[in-house]
């Protein structure tokens, strides 16, 4: 069979991880393999390489070492960040109520629906506007009467826009509540200075700027506390128990640190690829609409709802002529839900079940977008086509 | 033109027999795709939330199946068309006093249209299932539809709503295998499946007994009536037409000297009419909306074998095609419940020359401009 060519264009569910990244990795899978906590010298090894990656990071974060807690990934770092919120206001005799917008990752939006459902607590889900961006008036009114914690994502998974949490940060101290951000989707893009965004807590994911998977952090300010969730030895400041990922740690650190560094090469790259999608699917997809905030959105993200398409028989046209996409409506199990997030964004759910999400990254080529633009504009035409045969 | 240059969809359910087609596919090199028809469900009545086609655990199953063959797996949102054209008809076949066979509509519409479209726009050049039948190439040109090798898996009842054009582009690799040497081969490739039970029950009814689901989606149909004799006399009252089946004997909740058994269900007067065992046999019928699979009917009227359900033996009989789309069917000898709604498939040896649905037997007279008594009987 002949090899067809393979375009991948799904970088925000995750990246390809960086050569050097595996580089750095390696000598923690077998030449140093001591528990960072023994105190024997393969111990002192492992301990020393993960706290040197937690100062490097601490760096590009604008904190402390001390206020990062290593995890297993995104989803972790929110739960940690969210239920120990929630523990947090139990100790105190303090409101359970959550603060949250409709489109968040469903880490946080099902750990607040959990907690809600469990703990008595009430979610407050502030609504956001057609970009899908919280509005500060909302969200300040949302604050009035107290909660366990706030929650805003920075960059949306599925419509890329960008909320500006330093504004809501600012809001919820002033209020007195916790603040945090899942900023899974904006690590390696946009900037990560908890300083200067003013939040409590951050969430980051390594396979999101080309490290693995299967390690991320949760940025806790000093003088933040709560009861971890994850019991067991005193891993992390108590925080977080669980044997060291020493490999991975090492990895996230630099391919964080690769990322900040080749920032400005990189966006420029994305922005570049990101408008030539953008352009080609307007001007040649009747109907197709951008999703999100046109400009206010992360670099290598394009969104799109195409009007009658059905995302996961599109997918699957996508995927047969090698093109890697992805749908915040499509599922693996044919049964697609219209997404919540272009439910949220004021989408009807006809609409909203016709959402087509497009990324890039270091590795795409002009050539690539060319492809893809050719192959979507075919599908689009095929499966219109083949609705209307079926229309009773 | 090789295999590898042909793609094909095969409609994978996780089941041993549709596993093994594409395994058959994909060791002859085609470039294979495996796709499911995610179909809906009854999840109203708080049965099962999946239909048994494509339950989580069916779906797993194929797309482990897809994986360890290497090929691309999809699930196809098939919901509101399932819904709308074989859900949909069998409530309305129902309302009519039929006993419809809603598989057949699902391959006539789903399986072998929707499907088969969607298929093609994927550029395949077949569609695949992993049915016990076998398409065969006539030297004349045109295709011609077959049993299975295995007499007793043979599935072509089903399939003799297929026409040229659906056969042409249609590739059945199990049909030419025993069902033996079927799970033989699932298990050579390791596939984890070889020991499943094969499935009866309609898919879209969950856990549901289909009267139950006709009560919750049609409760008209549960409407009580007259049970009368084949003259006209009332006997007792039925619990609803679609409660019954013809040839039903047991729980009638009628008495009388002689075993009396359902002849026929009248829907327009709601009346269920039974009648003793000798008048159950009936030595004709007419099968409307008759597909004749070689795409027009014979000009003369020819003697083949008729099989009147899924699972029953042939019978002799005289065809005599009305029309292009209705043919009259007479038997050597008289037949048991003849059930209208019931597909009459006709075969000549191992072909499958086509078949159609079983008529109410007062269009039957209708049709036929048959004895005063007989319309008596249902007017």
């Amino acid at each position: 069979m002949t090899t067809k060519p393979e375009v991948y264009l799904d970088y925000s569910a995750s990246t390809p991880v960086d050569p050097r990244v595996i580089d750095a990795m390696m000598p923690y899978f077998g030449k140093v393999y001591g528990n960072s906590t023994s105190s024997h010298r393969q111990g002192r090894r492992g301990e020393a390489a993960i706290e040197d990656a937690r100062a490097r990071i601490a760096r590009i974060l604008n904190c402390q070492p001390s206020e990062i807690v290593f995890t297993s990934c995104g989803s972790e770092s929110d739960n940690l960040a969210i239920r120990g919120a929630a523990w947090r206001a139990r100790q105190r005799m303090a409101p359970m109520r959550i603060i949250t917008s409709p489109v968040e990752h469903s880490a946080v939006i099902n750990t607040v629906l959990q907690l809600s459902d469990l703990m008595d607590g009430a979610s407050v889900v502030v609504p956001v506007d057609k970009h899908g961006l919280v509005k500060t008036e909302d969200f300040t009114a949302a604050c009035q009467n107290g909660a366990a914690i706030a929650s805003v994502i920075y960059a949306n998974n599925e419509v890329g826009s960008i909320n500006d949490v330093a504004a809501l940060a600012a809001i919820a101290r002033q209020h007195g509540l916790l603040f945090h951000t899942d900023a899974v989707q904006a690590g390696g893009q946009l900037s990560l200075d908890v300083d200067a965004l003013g939040v409590d807590l951050l969430s980051l994911s390594a396979h999101k700027f080309y490290g693995p998977k299967g390690v991320g952090l949760l940025y806790v300010k000093d003088g933040v506390e709560f009861p971890s969730i994850l019991t067991g030895g005193g891993h992390e400041g108590g925080r977080r128990a669980g044997t060291h990922n020493t490999a991975f740690i090492v990895g996230m650190a630099k391919a964080l640190e690769l990322a900040y560094a080749e920032k400005s090469e990189r966006l420029a790259h994305y922005r570049k690829m990101r408008g030539k999608l953008i352009d080609g699917i307007l001007s040649r997809v009747a109907g197709a609409e951008l999703s999100g905030h046109p400009v206010n959105r992360l670099p290598s993200h394009a969104s799109f709802v195409l009007p009658g398409i059905d995302a996961n028989a599109l997918l699957m046209h996508l995927d047969t002529n090698g093109i890697a996409a992805s749908s915040g409506s499509a599922c693996k199990t044919g049964n697609p839900e219209p997404s919540d997030a272009l439910l949220a964004l004021g989408y009807p759910p006809e609409a909203a079940s016709c959402g087509l999400r497009l990324s890039v990254g270091i590795h795409t080529t002009e050539a690539d977008i060319d492809f893809a633009l050719d192959v979507l504009v075919n599908a689009v035409a095929k499966l219109r086509r083949l609705k209307r045969e079926f229309v009773a | 033109m090789s295999a590898a240059d042909k793609r094909v969809v095969v409609a994978l359910s996780g089941g041993v027999d549709s596993s093994v087609a594409a395994a058959l596919l994909a060791r002859e090199g085609y470039d294979v795709i495996g796709m499911m028809m995610r179909l809906w469900s009854d999840e109203a009545l708080g049965g099962a939330e999946h239909n048994r086609c494509c339950t989580p655990d069916q779906m797993r199953i194929a797309r482990r199946v897809a994986d360890t063959l290497g090929i691309p797996f999809y699930a196809l949102d098939t919901k509101d068309v399932f819904r709308d054209i074989v859900v949909q008809y069998f409530i309305d076949q129902h309302r009519d006093g039929y006993t419809p066979n809603p598989c057949l509509e699902c391959n006539r519409h789903i399986r072998f249209e929707w499907l088969l479209r969607h298929a093609m726009a994927l550029d395949a050049d077949f569609l695949a299932t992993g049915h016990y039948a076998r398409i065969a190439k006539r030297p004349e040109g045109g295709y011609l539809l077959k049993k299975g090798l295995d007499p007793a898996k043979d599935q072509s009842y089903v399939l003799s709503v297929m026409g040229q054009e659906q056969l042409a582009r249609t590739l059945f690799p199990v049909g030419e295998y025993p069902k033996a040497e079927v799970r033989r081969i699932a298990c050579e490739l390791g596939l984890d499946i070889a020991n499943r039970k094969d499935s009866q029950d309609l898919c879209f009814l969950g856990n549901n007994d289909y009267r139950d689901f006709l009560g919750a989606h049609a409760p008209d149909l549960m409407t009580r009536g007259p049970i009368v004799s084949s003259e006209g006399e009332v006997l007792g009252e039925h619990r609803g037409l679609s409660n019954y089946t013809i040839g039903q004997r047991k729980g009638l909740g009628v008495s009388s000297n002689e075993p009396l058994y359902v002849l026929a269900m009248n829907a327009i007067k709601n009346a269920l009419v039974v009648g003793t065992r000798g008048e159950l046999g009936r030595d004709r019928l007419v099968a409307e909306r008759f597909n004749w699979v070689g795409g027009a009917p014979p000009a003369v009227e020819f003697r083949a074998e008729v099989k009147i359900r899924y699972r029953s033996q042939a019978q002799m009989a005289l065809i005599k095609p009305m029309g292009d789309d209705c043919a009259l069917i007479e038997f050597n000898l008289p037949q048991q419940a003849v059930t209208p709604g019931q597909a009459a498939v006709v075969y000549q040896g191992d072909v499958c020359l086509g078949g159609g649905l079983i008529a109410q037997f007062a269009d039957e007279e209708d049709d036929l401009k048959s004895s005063d008594q007989m319309i008596q009987f249902i007017a």
